[in-house]
Formats: structure tokens, sequence, C-alpha cells
């Protein structure tokens, strides 16, 4: 049974490390700042979600291992936000899009003054 | 005081999963430290208290889970595949979508959704007006996006938080 749980887990941690290893390709590869951001929050998050899973898996109901459960929950919950961060950020510093980008609603929203007034308000709350 | 008597059980279902040892020691520090925190963040955690007692809204968080965690795995699928292909096949842009949800917390579990959901990724919230700006890697139809982008997750969520 113990050989099981140990074998799914490697099986885990190698689909993690498979994920996270394409999340740094795109960081190299992709054009600009806003699909670099994609491809870093999503692999790196489901690939080291899945790293911290392989451990639980391994190391069953202990202490270590409840800790890797609590840590794909905050990271799942911390990720997403700071990404949202960064990009917010880097629009209004007024780092352009790609010159290839189909469009930029975002940027004509703002140009009208429709958004940009509610700074702060996005509270996280659970 | 609702809000507080919920971040002190939360807090302390926390710890005592970071400590997993049940002598008193650990479980009296544990009811102190939660104490304090409760004491000191209680009142900005939940605004509408009441929520917290429908166990229908429970239900469908169990539900929203599943769901959540394969439209991830088809969002890592889909970004290795367009990293991973030779000639990039990305066609960038920010769309502006409609959400009907106007709570903080379904927000902001709408924006983590999208983000981490495929080729989607969460730039600003207008909440008076209810858009979100979604940067999005494959622009394929820019009039039908809220339909793509929002519509799976809006309807579990406004089970959930509104």
């Amino acid at each position: 049974m113990n050989n099981i749980n140990d074998i799914t887990g490697m099986i885990f941690i190698g689909v993690g490390l498979f994920f996270d290893f394409f999340g740094c390709l795109g960081l190299v590869r992709l054009p600009d700042l806003y699909n670099r951001l994609q491809a870093s929050t999503k692999c790196v998050t489901f690939g080291t979600c899945s790293i911290l899973f392989g451990t639980f898996l391994m190391l069953g109901f202990t202490a270590a291992g409840i800790k890797a459960l609590l840590c794909i929950v905050f990271l799942l919950l911390t990720a997403p936000v700071s990404a949202h961060a960064l990009a917010r950020g880097a629009h209004i510093s007024g780092v352009k899009l790609w010159e290839k980008s189909v469009c930029d609603k975002y940027e004509s929203s703002k140009a009208s003054g429709s958004s940009g007034d509610e700074k702060g308000k996005k509270g996280k709350r659970t | 005081m609702k809000s507080r008597i919920a971040l002190f059980i939360l807090a302390f279902l926390v710890w005592m999963c970071l400590c997993w040892s049940f002598d008193w020691q650990h479980v009296f520090i544990g009811v102190l430290v939660a104490c304090f925190i409760a004491f000191m963040t209680g009142d900005m955690f939940v605004e509408r208290t009441h929520l917290l007692r429908s166990p229908k809204r429970y239900f469908w968080f169990l539900y929203y889970i599943p769901l959540f965690v394969w439209e991830c795995f088809k969002a890592n699928i889909d970004v290795a595949y367009r990293v991973g292909h030779p000639d990039l096949p990305i066609k960038p842009g920010i769309v502006k979508v409609k959400t009907k949800l106007k709570s903080d917390a379904g927000l902001t579990f709408l924006a983590n959704s999208i983000t981490l959901t495929p080729g989607t990724l969460s730039v600003d919230v207008d909440k008076e007006n209810g858009f979100l700006y979604v940067h999005w890697i494959n622009a394929k139809d820019i009039e039908r996006a809220t339909q793509l982008i929002v519509h799976k997750f809006e309807r579990i969520l406004k089970r959930i938080f509104e």
C-alpha cells in the first residue's frame, strides 16, 4: 500500500516538473510581459501544486504532508492575485502590449476615464 | 462579532493543521494565537455573516473545486502547447467582459479563476459597472468574450457568494 502511494506521488511530482519546465520555457520564449505572466502564472502554479500534492501522497497524513496541502491552498489563493497586481501595475505604468496584439480595450477605456478611480478597492476576502 | 468567531475557527483549524499534534500545549497556544488574530483582523473577514449559515453554498463550493481543477489542467495543456510549438501560435489582446457578480469575495474568486483558466489573465476590475479587463492569449472572438470566459464560472460563483 505504501509502495502505491510512493509511485503515484512520484508520478505527480514528475507531472509537476514537466509543467514547471514549460512555464519557465514560456517565460523565455513569449514576446511581452502579459504573455509571460500567462505562462508563468498558470504553469508554475499548477506544476508547484502538483509537486506539493505528490509530496503529500508520499508522506501521508503527517505534519509535513498536511503542511504541503496547506501550501497548495495558499498558493492557489495568492498566485493569481500577484499576477493580477503585476499586470495592472505594468499597464498603468505604460508597458506596451506586443505589436501583433489584436485589441486593447483597457487602454481605450482608461483614456475615456471610466476606469482607474477604484484603486485598492479589490479587497482580498475569503 | 460573528465574523470574528468565523475567523477564530478558521485560524484555529489552520494552526492545528500546521502543528498536527494534539497535546494541550499546542491547543493552548493555538487558542491564544487564534484569539489574537480574530481580535485584530476579524472585523474585515466576512461582511455578510448570514451567508455562512446556508449549507447549499458549501455544497456548490465543493462542486466548484473539481470543475476548477479540471479547467486549470486544461489551461496548462493549452499553455504548454503554445509555448512548445515552434511558431508560437498566440494572438494576444485585452478584452472587456461583463460580470453580474457584485460582492468582493465573488469578484475576487472570479478574477482568480479567470487567471488560472485557459489563456486568460485578469488585469483590472471595474466594480461600479461590473466589467473585468482580461488579457486573452488567443483573442479569437472579441464579441463573444463574455460568454466564453466568464459564464461557466459565474453561474456557480453566483450561487456561492451572492
